[in-house]
């Protein structure tokens, strides 16, 4: 590393922003503002951040929401000033923050190519030459002539990314630009994501998905509260990022605890964290006293919906448990498991609505 | 270097289109509106001034003179206008991506001095159907034009920059526009005003643009402008010294704030 040309250098950068209590949007506030001093709050971003990136290097930022990630970024595409520290790029920069910037709904798909592609240094010349490239990677043959107000969201962003995909620079940007399209299309924006690596294009990512910046960066950091907490190999980024969300996490459940729960059914063997495919497997409980001829569990959604279950008769039963197992093909999120048991007449002994919880990621 | 330029001149060119394309859509006559407008405003005027209240009566070409001076302060407005509320406007674009900010203000001034083009051949036109016939002294017409347009740019800068902060600025220089086109000589013949206010009225740098301007495309009327009627050198030059100092202030003051643009926008 330590031969490689630097890309970017960024060196103790501090951001803040200055919050009026009251914004002075108009001329009368700003003169009774002069008068009696309004309280100013200071909301520091970024408090101090250095470090480089060097030339072919696929870099990717994590933080939380609200760490500074966006900021930083801001910063590197020179879109903010900082309050104090440098930022040095060494050659040119693409600062593709975010997807389809400029698009104007007004115009058909065909015009906001060349809108975009000029903020992108595209003359209209250049753009000519690569537009049935664009049009053909983003699948929209037949609606290039459609006013963009009358596109789907979907498709609005296809149209973005594959122009932002045209940008070529020492350095590009992007801003959680992966989330875009069904899954052929993002199979289509992860290839040339890997295509940039394998040609040694410097690259700097924001993303939230781990899987992505294990998958694609060489190495990472990871922000919090406007500091760098971890910079390094991405597997050491990742897994810090993973343990911020894990301890906010253990805070929420502590706090769930608190509250009175039915304690007469009881789950074992569930993990905190499932990948999508992966299979469940716990074991229900119950007191000796019920007389229980069913038991079932269900996976239940963040807003209480029932997605599926399993249950068992008495035959399956080992005394006072049964094992359950499904698999999870559900998307990511957070997920509830309910357990139900039953007696000879399949009248409801206890419910235990919501007595675990684990992620899917 | 060489890069940057083409990149700033792709990205400015596709403003213009888009404004273009947008501003007239949905209409039916679309951007014959451009043209329609000052035509409008201009027959009211005309027979108001000629006819009503007969301050125009008599005086040979009033109607040109007239037409030209809205054409002229249509554009004046507009460009300040428009150019005022174009880095609020383009707050999306300004808060994501770090195009130079005066690009914004120049698209719109871009996208009025259009309109001004398609409205100068209608005034041509008029003109020749008036009997004044083609002169030489039109070739000098387009620096004349060239000074109200950098006198409206630096307002423009000015204005759009104070804009982001002060959203009242729009209403004061609404106010501003409403009283200026009375004192700018729009539709008041010069010869209205006694001899000894006239040089007071030349400070004012559209006074001296318009009566320059009427001077090259009627050249066989005597018209009265800065150069035949003012004497006093420092009043000579003061509209000179104003635009420049309002183009340069102007723009210094946008680019000492452009870098805040992001984040006040």
């Amino acid at each position: 590393m330590i031969n490689k040309e630097v890309a970017i250098s960024v060196k103790n950068i501090h951001k803040n922003f200055i919050l009026p209590q009251h914004k002075n949007t108009s001329l009368k506030q700003a003169a009774v503002n002069i008068v009696r001093k309004n309280g100013i709050t200071t909301q520091k971003v970024l408090d101090g951040v250095s470090f480089d990136i060097y030339k072919g290097e696929f870099f990717g930022i994590v933080g939380r929401n609200g760490s500074g990630k966006s900021t930083l970024l801001k910063l590197m595409a020179g879109v903010y000033a900082p309050t104090s520290g440098s930022i040095e790029i060494n050659g040119g920069l693409t600062p593709f923050i975010e997807l389809g910037v400029g698009f104007n709904a007004e115009l058909s798909g065909r015009d906001n190519v060349f809108l975009n592609g000029a903020l992108l240094g595209y003359t209209r010349k250049q753009m000519e030459t690569m537009y049935d490239e664009i049009v053909d990677f983003a699948e929209l043959e037949e609606h290039m002539d459609k006013k963009l107000k009358n596109y789907s969201s979907g498709m609005q962003v296809r149209l973005a990314f594959s122009i932002a995909i045209k940008a070529k620079n020492d350095i590009l940007i992007f801003d959680e630009v992966l989330a875009v399209g069904d899954e052929a299309f993002q199979r289509k924006c992860m290839d040339v994501f890997y295509n940039y690596r394998r040609s040694d294009q410097t690259v700097i990512l924001v993303t939230h998905s781990m899987d992505t910046v294990v998958q694609l960066c060489t190495r990472g950091l990871m922000l919090e509260n406007g500091k760098i907490t971890t910079i390094g190999s991405v597997e050491k980024v990742a897994e810090a990022y993973q343990r911020s969300n894990d301890e906010d996490e253990n805070a929420a459940t502590v706090k769930e605890d608190e509250k009175p729960i039915q304690k007469n059914l009881k789950v074992s063997g569930l993990k905190k964290r499932y990948v999508t495919g992966e299979v469940l497997k716990v074991t229900l409980e119950w007191p000796e006293e019920y007389d229980v001829r069913w038991a079932g569990i269900a996976v239940i959604g963040s807003n209480n919906e029932y997605i599926f279950g399993s249950d068992a008769g008495k035959d399956l039963f080992h005394g006072q448990s049964t094992e359950h197992s499904v698999i999870l093909n559900l998307f990511p999120g957070k997920y509830y498991l309910t357990a139900t048991v039953k007696n000879a007449d399949l009248e409801n002994i206890e419910t235990a609505s919501k007595l675990a919880e684990f992620t899917i990621r | 270097m060489k890069y940057l330029h083409t990149r700033n001149r792709a990205i400015l060119s596709e403003m213009i289109r888009t404004d273009f394309k947008v501003r007239y859509q949905g209409s039916v006559l679309g951007y014959l509106w451009a043209i329609l407008k000052p035509l409008f405003m201009f027959a009211v005027l005309y027979i108001l001034f000629v006819y009503i209240a007969p301050i125009g009566k008599g005086i040979p070409h009033y109607g040109i003179s007239l037409l030209l001076g809205i054409v002229f302060w249509n554009f004046f407005s507009e460009a300040t206008m428009i150019g005022a509320t174009s880095v609020v406007a383009h707050g999306e674009l300004i808060r994501k991506i770090s195009i130079p900010r005066y690009l914004v203000v120049l698209a719109s001034s871009a996208s009025a001095m259009i309109n001004l083009s398609l409205s100068m051949i209608v005034v041509l036109i008029f003109a020749i159907f008036n009997g004044v016939y083609p002169s030489m002294s039109w070739l000098f017409i387009p620096i004349v034009i060239f000074e109200l347009y950098i006198f409206a740019l630096g307002v423009a800068f000015a204005l759009s920059a104070l804009y982001v902060k002060f959203r009242d600025i729009t209403y004061i220089w609404e106010v501003f526009l409403q009283a200026g086109f009375y004192v700018s000589m729009v539709l008041v013949p010069m010869v209205a005003v006694p001899e000894r206010l006239r040089s007071w009225f030349f400070i004012n740098p559209i006074v001296q643009i318009l009566q320059d301007t009427r001077a090259l495309l009627i050249p066989t009327v005597k018209n009265i402008t800065i150069w035949n009627s003012v004497e006093n050198i420092a009043i000579r030059t003061a509209p000179f010294i104003i635009v420049l100092i309002v183009c340069v202030f102007g723009f210094y003051y946008f680019k000492s704030r452009s870098k805040y643009f992001a984040e006040e926008v």
